[in-house]
């Protein structure tokens, strides 16, 4: 088989299912006379002249950001405090009961507290993001540090790599097959986050927008709403499927190389 | 102060969970500047740990071990060690240029003295055209390679070898061995190989330490007499090759029955390793 052929082939396997179920989608709805299961034209419809617009920099665009910043700042203070309990076990004892805790809670019970101490504003929005984020960023992070090689840490003390050196090269990059694990599983909590931090007190956003629609009764534009939802999903994951290839190309790699020349 | 390293009555004990293992019994022995000594012993000596020892890897439980007059305590900046384990011992996620250059950094040495040591390290070891390969892309004998080239770009006055050469084939071993030798005639850096490999270290030492099991001591202080040229045939092959090894061969027999230890093992392990005491 050619080349383009293979890669026709895969581009159809990825694509094929979601085209099967949009297809079935709009056949079995094509003349729904239902309120609440419009016909998928109509949603089509409504998708378009909906968020093609201004909606796009005032609902969109602001979302995104807040997610972007909630998810940087758990990556940097997951790792962070990550690291620092992942290098010592009596650190690890005493905070274990209490990250235990704290991880328990869900996210969402903690907005009017936010609320209370910061307001309605942006910085709230994030902080109910950060602390649905930062968890599995942050276990997984101790997780790394602790499972680092020994024969690479003594091949660091042999070659004077110390301090900065060695927390760049020998205890992030060991460490970063599960971070970059941890940060997968935080982005998809983080969309879910965003969306629910707009749904109290927020004037402005995506998931503020699909309720409104939705206490509205504008069931097209809701519909069309949480499709955006599912495609942005599908968009920053692929994204961060890029990212993922150019920071843990080396581990694949090796993984490879480790199952057996092929 | 000419001896470049001093062991003097090392000791090294062990202590978990109640139960004590004397690894390394008192070692006493001394390696002049650019010598190559190689280190065998029956397995479970304490090979590894005498190694760990004089590295600084290692806190001795008593004796000391002394670098250029130094006593160690941690790791010296002016030596090398290249591990067993060269699949872990290198950065799967740097290149092999990155591997050699990274301890350079850490020298704070300048960028053009960097590139003309890591070149010169690589051609040395015959890896000149695999810069950019990942350690994991290459064989185990090229991985050995790129640590042994890490190694020689760090320009040590010491280089410790640990059994380096226990995992590759046989064919590889042999190259990797007409390497190191290549190696230390070149830059006259001081070599400490241990292996548990007897025709190994008679083929690659000016002198061969032979080590008793627990408690282990020097059994043996063996000058090799070989001519200095070596290559895997002839050399091999020379009656007084065999001659050695036989010799060293039977001296470790012995250790390993604890013939003519005087004094009762003081480990567990001991108590196994010699049944006849």
């Amino acid at each position: 088989m050619t080349a383009v052929a293979a890669a026709a082939r895969r581009a159809l396997l990825v694509v094929g299912l979601p085209l099967a179920l949009l297809a079935l989608w709009w056949v079995l709805s094509a003349d729904s006379q239902s309120f609440y299961l419009p016909p998928l034209s109509q949603i089509l419809e409504a998708f378009a002249s909906t968020w093609f617009g201004a909606r796009l920099a005032d609902d969109v665009l602001p979302s995104l950001l807040r997610l972007l910043a909630g998810f940087a700042l758990a990556t940097v203070a997951g790792v962070a405090l990550g690291v620092a309990i992942g290098f010592s076990p009596r650190l690890r004892a005493a905070l274990e009961p209490v990250l235990e805790f704290l991880r328990a809670i869900p996210p969402p019970v903690l907005v009017p507290i936010f609320i209370l101490i910061t307001g309605i504003g942006t910085t709230m929005k994030v902080l109910v993001i950060v602390s649905g984020c930062i968890w599995p960023i942050l276990l997984n992070t101790v997780e790394g540090v602790r499972a680092r090689d020994e024969v690479l840490e003594d091949t660091c003390r042999v070659y004077g790599i110390r301090g900065p050196a060695r927390l760049r090269h020998l205890v992030l990059r060991s460490a970063s097959p599960q971070i970059v694990t941890g940060m997968r599983q935080a982005l998809s909590i983080g969309i879910i986050l965003m969306v629910i931090s707009e749904m109290f007190a927020a004037s402005s956003g995506l998931g503020f927008t699909i309720i409104q629609f939705q206490r509205g009764f504008a069931i097209p534009e809701m519909w069309s709403g949480i499709l955006l939802l599912g495609l942005l999903g599908v968009a920053l994951s692929l994204a961060f499927s890029g990212f993922e290839g150019r920071v843990l190309g080396w581990y694949h790699g090796l993984r490879r190389a480790e199952r057996g020349p092929s | 102060m000419s001896k470049t390293l001093q062991i003097r009555g090392l000791r090294k004990v062990y202590e978990a969970q109640g139960r004590s293992v004397e690894a390394v019994g008192d070692l006493t022995f001394s390696v002049e500047a650019s010598e190559l000594v190689c280190v065998v012993g029956p397995s479970g000596c304490g090979k590894t740990t005498l190694l760990r020892c004089i590295a600084g890897l290692l806190e001795p439980t008593g004796g000391e071990v002394l670098l250029q007059g130094t006593r160690v305590a941690g790791p010296p900046p002016d030596l090398a060690v290249v591990f067993q384990e060269y699949g872990r011992s290198l950065f799967p996620w740097m290149t092999v240029r990155g591997n050699v250059e990274l301890p350079l950094r850490s020298k704070r040495l300048g960028r053009d003295r960097r590139d003309e040591l890591v070149t010169g390290a690589l051609a040395a070891v015959g890896l000149g055209d695999v810069h950019d390969a990942y350690p994991w892309q290459l064989s185990g004998g090229m991985q050995q390679r790129v640590a042994i080239a890490r190694a020689v770009a760090y320009e040590p006055h010491v280089l410790l070898m640990d059994e380096p050469f226990a995992a590759v084939d046989a064919q590889t071993r042999a190259e990797l061995e007409d390497l190191v030798r290549a190696v230390w005639r070149r830059t006259g850096v001081t070599i400490v190989f241990v292996t548990h490999d007897i025709d190994e270290a008679v083929y690659l030492g000016q002198r061969v330490l032979a080590l008793s099991s627990s408690p282990t001591v020097v059994q043996e202080d063996l000058a090799v007499d070989l001519p200095e040229e070596r290559d895997q045939l002839t050399t091999r092959s020379d009656p007084r090759f065999t001659q050695l090894r036989t010799h060293l061969y039977a001296q470790i027999q012995q250790a390993k029955r604890g013939g003519d230890q005087p004094t009762p093992p003081a480990s567990p392990e001991g108590a196994a390793a010699a049944p006849g005491s």
